[in-house]
């Protein structure tokens, strides 16, 4: 039998904070075998990439290793001075973050960067060295490297940037990688293939993989045996075909169940017949200029730079029905959003609600009928007001509210009806946890009465069962109110889910839309087709 | 990047025509020049002879015209009180601040960033804290109190080094330094401390905050997970990133050394621009006002000019990305 690269024994990784101790690990134990990738799955706070920065000493303070046992090949290294485990870090053990737009440093080339890296670890000149990087980023699949090498990290997009920071975490050769969500900030069609760079460079060099994500699709495209981490425990071991197809505890059987699946079948209402629709959008376009200065212009004679960011859009929005609206990161789909509510005006083209033209201003009872949700809960709330007052806001701007008493009964009344507490009026926004924040951003859009409620990734920001909560109360909500949604996301099976008509957004056009089952089952333009495909997908487990 | 500069030059010019601008409106309604030049009994047939010759009666326009003409040459006319050129006054007197200005910053950049860089290295330690309480007493006492706090305990206590004036002075060309003898160095030590205890802790504080916010940065534990030192962490990759920010305060911090340095030119008497400014406003000496603004106005420009070429040098993001933005 050979022998694991990594072992932990009981880790246990605690952070004496003022209020006590939290333990954020605790008496976690697993191996990984040479060549073998090892997921670790668990909502946000699980402890997941605590584990793995325990693993390679890299625990912010106070935080510390408080009991346990981390070997490497045999030798123990959670005890080791801080010199020795720096000349570890890198050399034996590497290291992927999710973010590959802050992970390198903005000032210097990637060449610099991968050059002083080998050349810490490796006996190489720096013409070697140079030599070494510019296969690596071969390897690591970066088109013509030799140039490329001279390039800042701002010239490349996401997942290009992504391939650098594998290569420089593979630069001197690990034993193990640990890759911290080392794709959750990329397109899924990017995903896929960072995915298969990382696999084909694991497997080559033998070395093993921790790969610690929330996406359970990625785990089971990826890794072969996988735990699922809870509160800083381990809750369930085991291959990752058994784990999804027959978990056995509760949590990961609540957990499988909360992630939504691109070939799911979805129950759903039957939307009402209206002879008009809600929403038409006709000819849509905005350009966006990006064009160099006067005197640029002038001098270096760049030319107008105009970008075209949604080109030609049409489509209807039934009343009573869900439109989701997918694409990559780029394709004008928040673009068509931002137009759709009025908040920047298209070039040319118009967005008709019930038959008036958005950009020429609505009267105010046509207001008050669009809202919008916002991606990142965290931001979209304003820190410094009160949960009632944020919530009252657009009833108070649109004048829907005589007196203050009138106002605070129908915010506790819409606090109610999003599942919260009528007292969190009171409370500010960071007692909130990210889906509770949802909520209340759901309450404030409510708080008009509107008809139409355009959603850009409402839930792209939480975790998988904090999402299908988010999700069962907007289609409650639909149901009650007979709302219109306009759901922009990228993730596919959350649009599978929830909409009944789908248009998919590439480059600014409209590639394809129709019925959702028609585009999921029977995809005619090849994009959707390369889009679904890529997909990491729980069904996709043999 | 030749697009970038004549892009700030441009604006640069429109910044010097609005102080233009308003130092001519100080010649124009800060008092009636004519009133000043002759005495109160002069006959009402001088005054209008003399407004005649100096122009006074032409249009505002020909007369901004004129003032700007001048000014491009130097010309700005003739002091009121000291009766001489004011552009000759200026120079004559501008060696004198730019060296305890250079000698100021000098100080103010070494130690701010060496103790920046340190406070924000160990930020835990007894001496960062010490310092950090230190620097306070910097930002916070006003420069006239440090000044003759400092005349007080080195010059009269101790007596090692001269309270007032430059010492000795040795001519090159037209530039009188006093850094080539021992007087002129010893008078320099007291007045260039005063100066930079200000900026010092500004700078000091800026880089620690600075650096303690990319210390944070995700590329700075990245950099750590492959492995680097942590010298090449802190001094290749965090500093660097420290810059960007501090560059542009400092500039301007640098700009206002220079600028309004008045303050302690009057408390150790240096005979620089700042204390001819000082004594000029007591006798609404325009002319020499007047100029004292298009000179502060120049500096400032073209340190801003300086700051926006080292940007461009440390980040690399502006010279791409210069067209988008």
């Amino acid at each position: 039998m050979t022998e694991p690269i990594i072992s932990v024994r009981n880790l246990v990784v605690e952070f004496p904070l003022r209020r006590g101790l939290f333990t954020a690990v605790d008496g976690v134990s697993f191996d990984i075998m040479p060549g073998e990738i090892l997921g670790v799955v668990g909502e946000s706070g699980a402890g997941k990439s605590m584990t793995g920065a325990a693993i390679i000493g890299l625990i912010e303070p106070p935080g510390r290793i408080a009991r346990g046992e981390i070997y490497l090949k045999g030798c123990r290294i959670d005890n080791l001075p801080p010199e020795e485990m720096s000349s570890l870090r890198g050399k034996r053990i590497g290291m992927v973050f999710q973010d590959p737009l802050t992970s390198l440093n903005p000032l210097y080339t990637i060449g610099q960067q991968l050059i002083e890296t080998i050349r810490r670890h490796l006996p190489l000149n720096e013409a070697q060295a140079r030599q070494r990087a510019i296969e690596l980023l071969a390897e690591a699949g970066i088109p013509n490297p030799e140039t490329r090498i001279d390039s800042y990290p701002h010239q490349f997009s996401g997942g290009m940037r992504q391939r650098v920071v594998i290569a420089l975490a593979l630069a001197a050769e690990p034993e193990l990688i640990i890759a911290d969500e080392p794709t959750s900030a990329l397109d899924v069609s990017v995903q896929a293939q960072i995915i298969k760079v990382l696999k084909k460079l694991c497997e080559s060099r033998g070395a093993a993989v921790m790969l610690v994500t929330h996406d359970m699709g990625v785990i089971a495209e990826t890794a072969s045996r996988m735990i699922v981490m809870n509160k800083g425990k381990i809750v369930e071991t085991g291959s990752v075909g058994d784990i999804i197809k027959r978990p056995k505890e509760d949590y990961t059987i609540r957990l499988i169940k909360a992630i939504p699946s691109i070939k799911d079948e979805t129950r759903r209402h039957e939307v009402p017949v209206s002879p008009k629709p809600l929403v038409e959008v006709k000819n849509l376009t905005r350009d966006f200029d990006l064009s160099p200065g006067f005197f640029d212009r002038l001098i270096k004679g760049s030319k107008r730079n105009v970008v075209h960011a949604v080109r030609d859009v049409s489509f209807d929005i039934r009343k009573g029905s869900t439109y989701g609206l997918v694409g990559e990161s780029g394709s004008g789909k928040s673009t068509c959003a931002r137009m759709l509510v009025g908040l920047i005006k298209p070039t040319s083209g118009n967005v008709l609600l019930q038959g008036e033209d958005i950009a020429r201003g609505l009267s105010q009872e046509r207001r008050q009928m669009v809202q919008m949700i916002f991606q990142d809960p965290y931001a979209s709330l304003n820190p410094r007001w009160r949960v009632g007052d944020i919530i009252a806001e657009p009833m108070r701007a649109l004048k829907l509210v005589s007196s203050r008493s009138e106002a605070e009964d129908r915010v506790a009344d819409l606090l109610q009806r999003v599942r919260l507490d009528p007292i969190s009026m009171r409370k500010y926004p960071h007692e909130f946890s990210g889906g509770q924040r949802q909520r209340i951003a759901i309450a404030r859009a409510l708080s008009s009465q509107p008809e139409f409620i355009v959603c850009d990734e409402p839930t792209s920001a939480l975790d998988v069962s904090v999402q299908a909560q988010v999700l069962d109360l907007m289609r409650d909500l639909q149901d009650e109110y007979g709302l219109t949604y306009l759901l922009i996301s990228h993730n596919l099976a959350v649009v599978r889910q929830m909409a009944d008509d789908v248009g998919v957004m590439h480059s600014g056009v409209l590639v394809e839309q129709g019925p959702v089952d028609t585009i999921f089952d029977n995809p005619q333009a090849d994009y959707t087709r390369m889009l679904l495909n890529a997909v990491p997908d729980i069904s996709k487990v043999e | 990047m030749l697009a970038f500069i004549l892009r700030r030059l441009a604006q640069s010019i429109v910044v010097m025509a609005v102080v233009a601008l308003i130092a001519f409106m100080l010649f124009r309604y800060v008092g009636d020049p004519v009133a000043s030049l002759l005495g109160q009994d002069s006959r009402l047939q001088d005054f209008e002879e003399l407004r005649e010759r100096l122009g006074l009666n032409d249009p505002f326009y020909v007369q901004f015209g004129r003032f700007i003409a001048n000014a491009v040459q130097g010309e700005f006319g003739i002091s009121y009180r000291l009766q001489q050129p004011v552009s000759e006054l200026i120079l004559s007197r501008l060696p004198a601040t730019i060296e305890l200005a250079f000698a100021s910053a000098i100080i103010a950049l070494v130690f701010g960033l060496s103790l920046g860089v340190f406070t924000a290295l160990k930020p835990r330690s007894f001496a960062a804290g010490l310092i950090m309480t230190l620097s306070l007493v910097g930002v916070s006492l006003p420069t006239f109190l440090i000044g003759i706090g400092l005349i007080y305990v080195f010059a009269v206590e101790l007596q090692w080094l001269p309270s007032f004036g430059r010492g000795d002075v040795v001519r090159i060309g037209s530039w009188d330094t006093g850094l080539l003898t021992s007087t002129g160095i010893r008078s320099l030590i007291l007045p260039a401390i005063t100066l930079s205890l200000f900026q010092l802790t500004l700078i000091m504080r800026l880089v620690r905050a600075e650096m303690l916010e990319v210390l944070r940065q995700d590329y700075i534990r990245f950099a750590r997970a492959r492995g680097l030192s942590n010298r090449a962490i802190n001094f290749g990759h965090a500093l660097k990133n420290t810059m960007v920010p501090v560059i542009t305060i400092t500039g301007l911090q640098l700009g206002s050394v220079i600028a309004f340095s008045i303050v302690t030119e009057t408390v150790f008497q240096w005979p620089g621009v700042g204390s001819l400014f000082i004594n000029s406003v007591q006798v609404v000496d325009v002319p020499v006002m007047a100029a004292y603004l298009m000179f502060i106005a120049f500096v400032f420009v073209v340190i801003n000019l300086i700051v926006d070429i080292l940007y461009f040098a440390v980040d690399p993001r502006l010279r791409i990305g210069s067209g988008r933005r």
